[in-house]
């Protein structure tokens, strides 16, 4: 607790204590008024104040103001002690939403807490502590034990293991060495590292992920821009309605009836209404909700950039993965040479020779098997045709290394490939030379992830790849996944998700998920756009709505689940609270429910409301 | 341009009113601001001058909630 919240539960206290004494004493007439003022004053002078202002301002219908002019009155009316107690719930509700509110505040910061103080320079053989911002790029630091990786660099000297939980929400450490990069915000376990900086701190990974964190507050949801409207409306509202219940009956009753007007039973209706009416369980819990979903999202790994996507999210009808990086490692290897006329050495020279100038992963995948180095200057008129392969001249022979496309485009008859994975025929001189079969590892968690994602009630599961189709239907297969559009070029993504959009119901959401390197304007075009293993990618960080900051994509469903978890969350509060006012609102008017109730339906609902928001913040681990 | 700044407020409705405040001020483009994380975040209108518009934004903040602070 913080002192005014010390000194807001001191006031609590002794106004109780005195109130309960009062409350036993028989006393009447005007001392009576004087003794319950005492309390009333100690927990009411700053609503008091604050509803005095507001009305000097032209702020007149807020809560201070509904409390003021319920507690007064109740006074007025001859209910010492009522008009005290509304008063010291209200502040009790207070002081409980401001405790739980920076409670969570702090819980949340705690989480994200990836920020380093300073960054260890070694100056004349001392070890000296620079805060981040000051150290340039291309400076050679120095991270000890314990201790966070400052800004994102190259390890020169030392090997150690990273934690990396704080990130990623993976409590496995992962092994670095000289050479590897590093990523700011890890926390440096075993060994000393002497790390290379290739970044300045305002663009290392700690700086891109603190700014995305801290911005997502920006960009509200639906559900809190109807809250804050709703309360626009609805507290001169309900005072109106109040004024009227006051005024209204009576007359009729005197008017029209011709009975006694019962002034005072009205005014009584009318002030429990007001004390009903104040619109906080709504207004806080809401946005509470949002952020505990958040921050408990940060706390599994999963970076999301705003309220409205969590909202979005939850809505989740149609997943679309992109293959490469998603749903398999992008780890290629070479698992056969098939139907060659030369030697096998031969077919992988020339093939890794002709796509020397791709940093494509199919292309290191033929220079790893080939395993020697390449004389790049035995290759001429390297050229590219349009994603379907290359054409070369290899020691002056004119080699060409690619997909069925090209062979056709070529006129050159091949033999096709009856196995899953990525095929690049070769052709020497003009002349078929035999096929190279690529494959990539699917991830451990794919089929899995497939799985849980059909359990969390997605209807349909899509796959995009630029793959060959027996390749990318083997796949799909494998998962689960139950369509597939294969062999399409970059460009064709974004057409085909398009295509997708069209398709969909209206009301559920697209979500593309791929791995944030070639994609960013799918991840934009889509509904919503997760990057996964974006750990150190910014473009990644920079396209998507929502970042998985490991490759995991188990996480997908586990990011739904908490999405659903928190709107869940937030439609509970919006019809309870909303609910129980109503129904006590009508009690009130006509006469059942008093002021205590009305206590309960203000303060009570906020409490539960609160404690209902702060569940969001936990998450259930998968499996 | 769009700037952030810390602020202090105790209710959750109070920071609703100072957004509508600092909307409603000359010179802001918009402006959100989140009671959760304490902040407020004002995009400027082109050509004007941050530190003017944001004694204006404040002065329009207290002038709706009177105890609030905007850390400028």
């Amino acid at each position: 607790m913080n002192k005014k919240q010390k000194k807001m539960l001191a006031r609590i206290i002794v106004s109780f204590l005195l109130l309960i004494v009062l409350s036993q004493l028989s006393i009447t007439g005007y001392l009576r008024f004087g003794l319950y003022m005492i309390p009333y004053l100690i927990i009411g002078y700053d609503i008091l104040k604050k509803a005095f202002k507001g009305i000097r301002n032209r702020q007149v219908f807020d809560e201070n103001f509904l409390m003021a002019v319920a507690t007064v009155g109740a006074i007025f009316l001859g209910d010492y002690q009522e008009g005290t107690a509304v008063m010291l719930f209200y502040q009790i509700g207070e002081l409980f939403q401001s405790y739980a509110v920076g409670r969570s505040r702090k819980n949340i910061s705690e989480l994200m807490d990836i920020r380093p103080d300073y960054a260890n320079v070694e100056r004349d053989g001392r070890l000296e502590q620079v805060d981040p911002d000051e150290v340039e790029v291309g400076t050679l630091i120095v991270v000890q034990p314990g201790e966070k990786i400052p800004i994102d660099g190259v390890v020169t000297e030392g090997s150690s293991a990273l934690n990396t939980s704080a990130l990623t929400g993976e409590s496995l450490p992962r092994e670095t060495g000289v050479g590897e990069e590093v990523i700011s915000g890890c926390i440096n376990m075993t060994g000393l590292l002497k790390v290379r900086t290739t970044k300045e701190f305002g663009e290392s990974t700690v700086s891109k992920i603190l700014d995305l964190v801290e911005n997502s507050s920006a960009k509200k949801s639906r559900s809190e821009n109807f809250i804050s409207k709703f309360a626009r409306y609805y507290t001169p509202a309900v005072c109106y309605g109040a004024l009227a219940l006051a005024i209204l009956p009576p007359f009729l009753r005197l008017g029209v009836l011709g009975l006694a007007p019962q002034w005072g039973s009205w005014i009584y209706r009318a002030l429990t209404f007001l004390v009903i009416s104040c619109p906080c369980a709504l207004v806080i819990s809401i946005p509470l909700s949002f952020f505990a979903g958040i921050g408990g999202a940060s706390k599994a790994g999963i970076l999301v950039k705003g309220s409205n996507y969590l909202e979005a999210l939850s809505q989740t009808g149609w997943v679309v993965f992109d293959k490469t990086g998603t749903m398999t490692q992008g780890v290629f290897e070479v698992k056969g040479v098939h139907h060659s006329t030369v030697e096998r050495e031969r077919l992988l020279e020339y093939a890794a020779l002709a796509e020397c100038a791709s940093s494509h992963p199919i292309s290191k995948s033929l220079q790893k098997a080939y395993g020697k180095p390449l004389d790049r200057s035995r290759v001429t008129e390297i050229e590219e045709i349009g994603g379907n392969g290359v054409t070369a001249r290899v020691d002056g022979m004119a080699v060409a290394a690619g997909s069925d496309r090209l062979m056709e485009r070529l006129e050159i008859s091949f033999v096709p490939c009856h196995h899953p994975g990525t095929v690049v025929h070769v052709a020497l001189d003009g002349a078929y030379g035999g096929h190279i079969l690529i494959s990539d590892m699917l991830k451990a968690n794919a089929g899995e992830a497939i799985r849980q994602l059909n359990k969390a009630g997605v209807k349909n599961t899509v796959m995009l790849t630029g793959d060959r189709k027996e390749a990318a239907e083997q796949v799909a297969k494998e998962l689960g996944i139950r369509e597939v559009h294969s062999e399409l070029l970059p460009a064709d993504k974004v057409a085909k998700v398009e295509e997708l959009l069209e398709r969909k119901g209206s009301r559920e959401k697209l979500v593309f998920v791929g791995d944030g390197i070639n994609d960013a304007p799918v991840l934009s075009r889509a509904d919503i756009g997760i990057a996964m293993g974006a750990l150190g990618s910014d473009a990644a960080i920079e396209a998507a709505d929502i970042v998985l900051m490991d490759d995991d994509p188990l996480k997908i469903a586990t990011a739904i689940r908490i999405a659903r978890k928190c709107i869940r969350i937030v439609y509970e509060n919006i019809y309870f609270a909303i609910g129980i006012k109503v129904i006590c609102l009508a009690l009130g008017a006509v006469g059942i429910a008093n002021m205590w109730v009305a206590i309960f339906a203000d303060v009570g609902v906020m409490v539960l409301a609160v404690l209902n928001a702060i569940r969001a913040l936990f998450i259930k681990k998968m499996n | 341009m769009k700037k952030t700044y810390k602020i202090d407020v105790d209710c959750a409705n109070c920071a609703n009113k100072m957004e509508e405040a600092a909307k409603k001020t000359k010179g802001v483009k918009d402006a959100t601001v989140s009671f959760m994380t304490l902040k407020m975040i004002v995009e400027f209108e082109k050509g004007a001058e941050p530190k003017a518009v944001m004694q204006e934004v404040l002065k329009n903040c207290k002038k709706v909630e009177d105890d609030c602070e905007i850390f400028l």
